[in-house]
């Protein structure tokens, strides 16, 4: 395939241990521009390790991860959001005393300039400076960010602007996951991985998020998406990777994947099957 | 001259002395991840105890260790069931504080009932040494060894083979597992809390008798020194704790041996913070782990802050300006200056505290070094009084930042405890450093506020000087929470992993949080050094710490106006109440436990 001549995300052998157990374990995966992959697979398969482990939050015992051709293996969470990585949480991780405001804005974090001067040693201390006097570049820079800001709450209907300066906290479930991922647009990702955006949200609230992840797709996002909805997946997926026990079982499109029975082995229970998967 | 195996000896029995409170402490943070700054109160305790039994009723050494071990035993229970068992469901920090105001108020009790003095406590053995090689090893060396691994033997087989023990295991692993399989997570609580105040109490007894003395300012070093040994040999983990506790004796005994007594406690804390920062979760833990995703706001409380109108904080801040103007005795003046002086450390430790969520209890070593900055450059480089106060803002601002940055990487109660020991360590430094700090002997003669050549010396002008630094401070600090970096160090504080994983470096937020309430606190410090015209060692204390964190508490985390607001509360109601000043740090650690309780996001709120 053309496409995987010039991946923007490419993990190669990917494996992390948690004491004998091997959450993670050999994982290659090629995700090119504007593609959209879902991972699915049973609790405890080893998605979020694996979100983990692209986004710097942990680091892998092998393996290699790199983004538009550069290793960022084992970089740090803050040099890969810089580097246009966002995530969102599975069981969520908006900032509960700050406002929906305040929480987005943190997303556009990265994208501060005027108020960050890229000057080694005294940055920070100039950063301080500037946000003390806030001179008309900062003041600028701040408003035009917070009109950003509104237009993306906007995407989300009259769920959050009417409750803009509500702390999080008092938001309901599935209002902080439309936090989330309005912070995680906020960054302008490159590669947005999504860990599960419609747990615990009921019928209308998962179409609309559905409705909400196929525009960023028609839009040119580049997304790594973990979701327990087969049917959503099957709608959005370019492809599907099936995890099974930290390996990958099954790769390929929907139809084909939801159709292996290896993947509804792997659902179903774990029978007889272990020379088939060694020999896979 | 004592021998190396002396010092080898001496170790290992003070090492001894050190588990049983080290144990304990283990053993709580093992079931309900728990730092119980209380522990060393329990100790105390046990040390009074003793000494009533001892010298009053004149028990028989095994009826004493008994006495003290069931008294104790109370006094834990008590603790666990009154103190703590309400909390269960609030945030993280609410159970921390209300150790810090127990042992506050058992302290204060202890010292009320028997009298700061210290008291001889006889150990009822008799005076023989034996020859062992080239040392020598007295009764007493063998009862606490005895002791030592007699509780030992007794909290393995319970661990191992009781029922209940095996509860306790089960709810260190696993609280919520625990739970579902049907352990009553309250009995637990209360076997832990009890074994470890019994344990406590008898190794404050023993170390009373070992040194012959007692008196009440056991309790912090004891604190100090079990939860340097706890956390050396990796918080909750049983055995470690105990490996720590040896070593630690050891350390600091052959410390003593190479650099004399007073370097003692230094290499305690210095080993703690090599531990803390090298391997964060102990010498023998086990593999790094990203801790459990929290729901939303569970280190604060989360609360809607009071918003008091700008025009009211106006003609606050204008009536407190002309006050002086109006027939005020000198004594209200006084008052309010100790208010504003407070209120700058409240300032700086709101913001480092609530804002940032790094909740300091070491933070009146930034006065210290603000105040001796400030004192030495007047009085040695001459230089005039304001900018020798703008010298101590900015060495605190700077060395505070530098000795913290290592422990940046710490969190929740850790940041406590490393934050605690380089309070005592700036504080040994400015003892053992004679050459620049004039040692034990402190500065004296240092000269009166001035400004622009101007001597400040009426209560009136030092008020208004004070005033204006203050509210200055205070504009500043607003301000800031106003800008991006207001809402970034409020993200790390709600979730440091959401907020790495949106760009926001850790150590550059935390140390430009330290930078500003350095600072403040320096600043206030420097202030204080030429009001007072002396200081030493010992004038900024971690009493001090613990006021300024109840101010902070009491007017809202992080809440710029509440710092002040809980300044002029704390420090002026005893005023007018006309409280005995023995009384008053007994008030500060009720206020504290009432305030963790009832209403733990203060006066005016968490911002």
């Amino acid at each position: 395939m053309a496409e995987q001549l010039d991946p923007m995300l490419s993990l190669r052998g990917l494996t992390r241990r948690f004491g004998g157990l091997t959450a993670v374990d050999v994982i290659d995966l090629d995700l090119a521009k504007g593609e959209l992959i879902s991972i699915i697979g049973p609790n405890g398969a080893g998605k979020t390790t694996l979100f983990n482990l692209v986004t710097g939050l942990d680091r892998p015992d092998a393996g290699a991860v790199s983004f538009e051709g550069q290793d960022i293996t084992g970089l740090s969470p803050e040099r890969l959001a810089a580097e246009g990585i966002a995530r969102t949480f599975q069981l969520g991780r908006v900032f509960g005393n700050l406002s929906v405001m305040d929480n987005v804005l943190i997303g556009a974090h990265t994208r501060l300039r005027a108020v960050k001067p890229a000057v080694p040693v005294i940055g920070p201390l100039l950063e301080m400076g500037l946000a003390l006097l806030r001179p008309a570049s900062v003041r600028a820079e701040e408003e035009r960010l917070r009109e950003e800001v509104k237009a993306i709450l906007a995407r989300f209907g009259e769920r959050l602007l009417p409750r803009i300066d509500q702390p999080a906290y008092s938001l309901s479930y599935a209002n902080r996951r439309r936090v989330e991922i309005a912070r995680a647009l906020a960054l302008k990702p490159r590669l947005l991985l999504l860990d599960e955006p419609t747990a615990g949200m009921n019928p209308t609230e998962t179409a609309e998020m559905q409705g909400l992840v196929a525009e960023l797709k028609v839009e040119g996002l580049t997304i790594l998406l973990i979701e327990h909805k087969l049917e959503m997946v099957m709608r959005l997926s370019d492809r599907v990777i099936v995890m099974d026990e930290g390996r990958k079982i099954a790769e390929g499109p929907g139809e084909a994947v939801r159709n292996d029975p290896k993947v509804i082995e792997a659902y179903l229970g774990h029978g007889l099957t272990t020379e088939q998967e060694s020999a896979a | 001259m004592s021998s190396w195996l002396d010092y080898t000896i001496n170790g290992l029995i003070v090492g001894n002395v050190y588990a049983l409170v080290a144990v304990g402490l283990a053993l709580i943070f093992g079931v309900s991840r728990l730092i119980n700054f209380a522990q060393g109160s329990i100790y105390l305790v046990g040390a009074y105890i003793g000494w009533v039994a001892v010298v009053q009723l004149h028990t028989p050494l095994p009826l004493t260790i008994l006495v003290v071990a069931v008294a104790a035993a109370l006094v834990g229970l008590i603790i666990e069931r009154f103190g703590l068992r309400p909390l269960q469901n609030s945030v993280r920090i609410a159970p921390l504080l209300a150790t810090i105001g127990i042992s506050f108020v058992l302290d204060q009790l202890v010292m009320l009932t028997f009298s700061p003095n210290p008291r001889a406590l006889p150990s009822q053995l008799p005076d023989v040494r034996f020859q062992v090689g080239n040392g020598t090893i007295g009764p007493l060396d063998l009862l606490i060894a005895g002791v030592g691994i007699t509780s030992a033997l007794l909290l393995f087989v319970f661990l191992r083979y009781s029922k209940l023990g095996w509860a306790v295991r089960a709810t260190a692993q696993d609280r919520d597992a625990a739970m579902q399989m049907g352990v009553d997570v309250n009995r637990v609580n209360q076997a832990v809390f009890g074994i470890a105040a019994a344990l406590g109490g008898v190794s404050g007894m023993l170390v009373g008798m070992y040194y012959n003395q007692i008196d009440t300012a056991m309790s912090l070093q004891a604190t100090l020194k079990g939860v340097v040994a706890e956390v050396v040999g990796g918080a909750g983990n049983v055995p470690g704790a105990v490996i720590g506790s040896l070593l630690l004796g050891l350390v600091e005994s052959y410390g003593v041996a190479v650099f004399g007594t007073s370097y003692r406690n230094l290499f305690a804390f210095l080993l703690l913070v090599v531990v803390l920062v090298l391997r964060p979760n102990g010498l023998f833990a086990s593999a790094r782990q990203a801790p459990p995703e929290p729901l939303t706001g569970t280190f604060i409380a989360p609360s809607r802050p009071v918003r008091i109108p700008r025009w009211a904080l106006l003609v606050a801040a204008g009536g407190f300006a002309i006050l002086p103007l109006f027939p005020v005795s000198f004594y209200v003046l006084q008052t309010l200056i100790n208010a504003w002086l407070l209120g700058m450390l409240a300032l700086s430790l709101t913001l480092v505290a609530g804002t940032i969520g790094q909740v300091s209890l070491g933070h009146a070593a930034l006065l210290a070094i603000g105040a001796y900055t400030s004192a030495l450059l007047s009085l040695t480089l001459s230089v005039p009084v304001g900018l020798a106060i703008i010298g101590g803002g900015l060495m605190s601002a700077a060395l505070g930042t530098l000795l913290i940055s290592p422990s940046f990487r710490l969190r929740g109660h850790y940041v406590s405890i490393a934050t605690l020991a380089i309070g005592e360590i700036v504080s040994l430094v400015i003892l053992n450093w004679e050459s620049v700090t004039r040692g034990p002997i402190g500065i004296s003669g240092i000269p009166p506020l001035s400004l622009f050549g101007y001597d400040l010396i009426s209560p009136t002008s030092i008020y208004w000087f004070s005033l204006a630094v203050m509210v200055v401070l205070a504009l500043l600090q607003a301000r800031l929470l106003g800008s991006h970096l207001g809402r970034s160090f409020r993200a790390i504080r709600d979730d440091d992993i959401a907020a790495r994983a949106y760009g926001l470096s850790l150590n550059r937020y935390k140390s430009l949080a330290f930078i500003f309430g350095g600072f403040a606190a320096g600043v206030s410090g420097g202030i204080a050094a030429h009001l007072y015209s002396y200081i030493n060692h010992e004038t900024f204390n971690t009493q001090q710490s613990i006021l300024a964190l109840t101010v902070v508490i009491l007017g809202g985390l992080g809440n710029v106006v509440g710092a002040i607001v809980g300044s002029v509360a704390l420090v002026g109601l005893p005023e007018v109440f006309r409280l005995a000043a023995e009384y008053r740090i007994l008030i500060y650690g009720i206020v504290l436990l009432l305030l963790v309780r009832f209403r733990p996001q203060g006066l005016l709120g968490t911002i």
